[in-house]
């Protein structure tokens, strides 16, 4: 069937069976940003928004998102830059294979939570499994960036 | 691995219905389970069309569509009004809030799982579901009820003077419960009642009445004595995350946290 | 030093962050044919018949392989250099299955619905065989799991498939018995650690081509470049010539991903089709037909006199390679060599030990590389001993620990150049506050919270094997293009190898190109694995950048018109100190280019007749539910002796992440088989790796020593700080409650029971 749906602010238009999953389209139509790393909803790395909110593009059929509005990391080039560069300055990308799915859910979650702490930023962050980094440089990046946007909304 | 020949967004409910009576039929969840299965479905329904993903409270019940996300379980102002933390505290452990925020209330109670933290939490409630063909009957009868090609519509919690207790254990913090379970104590017909939920056991939860008066200065031997006899309700069995032993000694801790902070909550208001 | 020493970025960091697509699926043609493996479901059998026309028939299906189509040429998966101490015991595809899991057929289809369909269409009949199951029963079993004739073990490392042993060795020095004898008090335990995953967040995968020269190219996931282009030489039975092997970026190995655990599969049916072809493991796959940890037992006994010096340790370490040898000779040997010489003043030492072939999925190299499961028993045994004495075990160790100049007999004879191991146990007791919280406190609501400690070294690369070579060239414009075969994981390697190399030639970092490695263009690197990339492959960028210095001033003088002796590169410009007339680097890069007879370019290659080990100290504080058994783990402390520093950012991150692995070791990893030796642990729902509110809070800190042997005083860090946390963790829990186990993991049911 025909699947209509905007992705990243442009109308996209895919065949789908009814089993096709969200994050193979998404991968086939480019946004490789999008990763599959482990089929059970566990890793959060195929982290998409799905009319703004979190979800797993790897449990979502791409049916289903008919008319709604799809976002990975490459439509939120900007934010991913600035957020990746805190990142980057403290090494905490390492592989990056988890970096598009942790990034998007970090964003997503400076949207919605208003000066997260430390448990809150932990616990938002959960369902995002990472292997390299032990998860205290992601922390580190986080709290400065949220210092960083706290200084730019104040000048 | 799960394969699906049509996907049909269904504008109404009878429509759903309808469809649903076909044999290789199935009612769409969130995804999070159905898809790590390997059942050939010939047609799926998707119902989130259909308005199911509110909580509206009413001065008697609330009513949660079936479509509502785990994650409006965990925020929703209301409930925690009425329940403090702990209807928050029961779905806040599940993976992560991508997760919660696609899993549905809905699928999680006509799942049935043994490992259901929102089953083991509702059930010690004075919950209700409403089915589309079946009628408004209460959880403990649905939970035990055969498999059909029914749908469940909402569940209804029915508002009154009672206290909630969820508490869980488990591995890593976002691992299934290696055990779970709610305590709701509060008047019915005028007597003081107990409800006691365990889940994960690993079997299903299930639900246990006990008429108490207790008092709030009981010794704590004589509470213990409690929860034991409650923890005693339950059969256990084991799996990779623990034993029927453990469980079983898990239940009893578990419940008797549970009641001494509702007693001790009492003897706040009490003053 | 300007650039090495310094928090820098990673040179890749800004593709990475913004999701670009560098990785192996990222980068597979969109036409590849789809391959995927058909598994065993019994842990030994033999295949009787395999009927492939219902399957062959499904439309989209390019071929369906079997063991009839496999060359008769065993060879192992483990990338290490020729010639391998793992044996020979695999083919592709066997008539011989050995675990739930093992590869019996091969399917390449134009989609993934094509292949799973013609998968469940292929019947095989199977003769169900008894397996040998329990490690502990394996030697001499009259259930044989290799017994081929054409099995093959190219080293002298103990190994008869006759008896299902991979390896059998015996090491020591003094009287053992004797001194033990002597001991006032002597620990005997048994420890055991189960298999592990490495869990990188990339599953295993490889993609593969026919280039324009007919050759094969590989496109892969892999730690280990060249080893992956001689065993597919071998396993294909092609010329090496025939290969070329591409790595791009990776998302994880750790260890993992130095076997070749994918890469035979697609590269057959390219060979046979000339196809491209790839392979993605599904998170399944990774976990049922992978390379995990080995499974160790290990028995230590540890002698100690009345003053608390011990005099001896002796170690018996059985380990179980599975159905494969891969790196079973090896990882054994860490166990031991790697435990006991952190202790000084042992008069003797034994190290024997015996390493089996049982019907459970392949080990393989997992960061630690058995020196984690032998530090977990020898650390372990030396708290109980501490426990035995009545002494703290910090100052049992600082009474014990090797110290700086001691010889390690146990190590290789080999000296400790550089260790620092005495300030990282004082930092590490001040961070945690060891003081006063040992051993315990009772936090008055129901908890318990307890410290504990442990010591561990690692090595620096595979002494007098391991070998990089290095190349860096001067373009136009004076920029460097630095050429290695190490491969980076995400752990930095192109950017620290750049930095010395900036550091070197006195330039900036923007001013060096690094390239990522292919085969046919990177120099020789035997692979990123041993810990070895910053020690080996960094000496080879010190020493190419010292030749590269000279060449450049040859260069210069030459283009001045002057003699050698007389000028002086800063990095910028050949200066001719006689005149001060100078000609700068990018006017030598330019001028290089036009008449000239000598490449600016320059190749050294290093190995290292020793591997200094790093050194770490690891304390952690839990907190117990005295009901439940619960254990949170509240802070872990860690000093890190790695010689010198060359990226804090990047090393701080290595030693939590590795932390973060230990911790998920010590409490919540565990690889569950059934009585049928189905695994249980098939996926992240089962399979528990730490998320981020499982690892309490990690603090790093390094006291460095200076190793006289290694680029800028470093030596390694990748493997070192993976083995700490369990033996750290369960003497916290012995501190805290008086219970020890000596099984990983350390779950809530076994300090309960240990309780009761």
């Amino acid at each position: 069937m025909e699947v209509k749906f905007i992705l990243n602010g442009k109308q996209a238009c895919v065949e789908a069976a009814g089993d096709t999953i969200l994050l193979d389209v998404l991968r086939e139509l480019g946004c490789h940003s999008v990763k599959c790393g482990c089929e059970t909803t566990n890793c959060g790395l195929c982290t998409v928004w799905i009319d703004g909110k979190s979800r797993l593009s790897c449990s979502i059929l791409a049916a289903s998102v008919e008319g709604q509005e799809v976002t990975t990391l490459e439509g939120v080039k900007e934010e991913a830059e600035e957020f990746g560069t805190f990142l980057a300055n403290e090494g905490a990308e390492q592989c990056g294979f988890c970096s598009p799915g942790f990034i998007m859910n970090v964003l997503s979650m400076v949207r919605e939570l208003e000066d997260p702490d430390t448990e809150e930023i932990k616990e938002y962050l959960a369902g995002n499994l990472c292997r390299c980094t032990g998860y205290m440089g992601q922390l580190r990046a986080i709290r400065k960036y949220l210092q960083w946007k706290k200084e730019e909304v104040r000048s | 691995m799960l394969t699906i020949n049509h996907y049909i967004k269904a504008k109404t409910l009878e429509e759903a219905y309808e469809l649903n009576q076909a044999r290789n039929a199935r009612i769409m969840g969130g995804m999070m389970w159905m898809r790590l299965g390997n059942a050939k479905v010939q047609t799926i329904i998707d119902i989130s069309g259909l308005g199911l993903d509110q909580i509206e409270e009413t001065e008697h019940v609330f009513r949660i569509g079936a479509m509502c996300s785990l994650r409006q379980l965990e925020l929703h102002e209301g409930l925690k009004e009425m329940y403090g933390d702990a209807i928050a505290e029961s779905v806040r452990h599940i993976v992560g809030v991508q997760f919660r925020n696609q899993a549905t209330v809905g699928g999680s109670i006509y799942g049935r799982f043994g490992f259901s933290d929102v089953l083991t939490c509702l059930l010690a409630l004075d919950t209700f579901v409403e089915l589309y063909d079946g009628g408004t009957i209460r959880l403990s009868e649905f939970v035990n009820k055969k498999r059909d090609k029914d749908i469940l519509v909402s569940i209804i919690i029915r508002k009154s003077d009672r206290k909630l207790r969820y508490s869980s254990v488990r591995r890593t913090k976002t691992d299934f419960p290696v055990l779970s379970c709610a305590v709701v104590t509060g008047p019915v017909h005028g007597k003081e009642t107990w409800y006691f939920s365990v889940g994960a056991r690993p079997m299903k939860a299930a639900v246990l009445e006990k008429e108490w008066e207790i008092p709030e200065d009981l010794k704590e031997e004589e509470l213990a004595g409690y929860a034991k006899e409650a923890a005693a309700g339950f059969t256990y069995g084991t799996n990779m995350r623990g034993s029927a032993g453990y469980r079983r000694h898990l239940a009893e801790v578990l419940i008797l946290r549970a009641m001494r902070s509702i007693l001790a909550d009492r003897t706040q208001e009490g003053k | 030093m300007r650039v090495v020493n310094q928090p820098v970025p990673k040179v890749d960091s800004q593709a990475l962050v913004t999701g670009k697509g560098v990785y192996t699926d990222d980068l597979a043609p969109a036409d590849c044919l789809i391959v995927k493996v058909l598994r065993s479901p019994h842990a030994h059998a033999l295949i009787k018949d395999i009927n492939l026309t219902r399957a062959e028939a499904v439309p989209g299906i390019e071929c369906i392989l079997t063991y009839k189509d496999c060359p008769d040429r065993r060879f192992t998966m483990a990338g290490q250099t020729y010639p391998e101490p793992s044996p020979y015991d695999r083919l592709i595809l066997e008539q011989r299955v050995r675990f739930v899991g093992d590869a019996v057929a091969i399917i390449a289809g134009e989609s993934k619905e094509a292949v799973s369909k013609a998968m469940k269409l292929i019947k095989v009949k199977y003769e169900v065989l008894e397996p040998v199951l329990d490690f502990r029963k394996a030697k001499d079993n009259p259930v044989l799991v290799h017994p081929e004739e054409n099995w093959k073990s190219l080293c002298p490392v103990g190994a008869d498939n006759k008896r299902n042993l991979c390896a059998h060795e015996e090491d020591s020095q003094g009287d053992i018995e004797a001194v033990l004898a002597d001991c006032e008090y002597v620990i005997d335990r048994t420890y055991h650690t189960k298999a592990n995953q490495q869990a990188m967040m990339e599953t295993f995968r490889t993609c593969t081509y026919l280039d324009t020269y007919g050759r094969l190219n590989i496109l892969s996931s892999t730690q280990i470049p060249f080893h992956v282009r001689r065993i597919l030489a071998t396993a294909l039975d092609v010329p090496k010539s025939k290969i070329r092997v591409i790595k791009p970026r990776i998302g994880g190995g750790f260890g993992a991903k130095q076997t070749v655990v994918t890469e035979v599969y697609p590269a057959l049916v390219t060979w046979k089709t000339g196809k491209p072809a790839k392979i993605i493991y599904t998170r399944e796959e990774s976990f049922i037909a992978s390379s995990p940890r080995h499974e160790m037992e290990v028995h230590v006994r540890v002698g100690a006199d009345k003053a608390g010096i011990i005099k001896g340790i002796d170690v018996y370490t059985l380990s179980n390679t599975g159905a494969f040898g891969e790196h079973g000779p090896t990882t054994v040997g860490l166990s031991g060599h790697k435990s006991i010489p952190l202790y000084g003043k042992a008069e003797a030492f034994r190290f024997v030990y015996d390493v089996v072939y049982t019907n459970v999925m392949s080990a393989g190299a997992y960061r630690g590389y058995g020196a984690t499961q032998g530090i977990f028993a020898v650390e372990s045994a030396v708290n109980e001993l501490a426990a035995k004495l009545g002494m703290d075990p910090v100052t049992l160790r600082e009474l014990n620990m090797v110290k700086e100049g001691q010889k390690m007999p146990a190590y290789y004879g080999e000296t400790a150049n550089s260790c620092a191991l005495d300030r990282c146990l004082k930092r590490a007791k001040e961070m945690i506050d060891w003081d006063n919280k040992y051993p315990c406190r009772d936090m008055g609501n129901g908890k318990v919270r307890g410290v504990g400690v442990a010591m561990a070294m690692q090595g620096s690369g595979i002494s007098a094997v391991d070998t990089a070579s290095v190349g860096i060239r001067v373009n136009d414009d004076g920029f460097y293009s630095l050429m290695i075969g190490a491969t980076d994981m995400g752990t930095g390697c192109d950017t620290i190898l750049a930095q010395m190399a900036a550091e070197c030639l006195e330039c900036e970092l923007e001013d060096i190109i690094v390239h990522g490695v292919d085969t046919d263009s990177s120099p020789y690197d035997c692979g990123s694995y041993a810990s070895s990339t910053t020690y080996v492959t960094g000496m080879a960028v010190v020493k190419t950048c010292e030749t590269l210095r000279e060449k450049i001033c040859a260069r210069g003088a030459a283009y001045l018109g002057c003699s050698l002796e007389d000028v002086e590169f800063d990095g910028e410009k050949v200066l001719d100190l006689k005149n001060g007339r100078s000609i700068s680097r990018a006017d030598i890069g330019n001028r290089v280019m036009c008449n000239n007879e000598q490449a600016l370019y320059a190749s050294e290659a290093f190995t290292s007749p020793v591997s200094p080990p790093p050194f770490m100290v690891g304390m952690a504080e839990v907190e117990i539910d005295k009901e439940t058994g619960q254990l949170e783990l509240i802070d872990y402390a860690a000093v890190v002796d790695c010689g010198t520093v060359v990226n804090p950012n990047l090393a701080r991150i290595q030693t939590e992440g590795g932390i973060a692995q230990g911790i998920g070791m010590a409490l919540y990893e565990d690889i569950v088989y059934n009585e049928k030796g189905k695994n249980y642990s098939n996926s992240f729902m089962q399979y528990k790796i730490p998320s981020r509110l499982d690892v309490g809070d990690i603090w790093v800190e390094f006291e460095s020593s200076y190793e006289p042997t290694g680029p800028f005083g470093a030596k390694s860090i990748g493997e070192i700080v993976i083995n700490t946390p369990p033996p750290a963790i369960a003497n916290a829990v012995q501190n805290a409650t008086g219970v020890i186990v000596r099984e990983l993991p350390i779950d809530a049911e076994k300090i309960y029971r240990g309780m009761r």
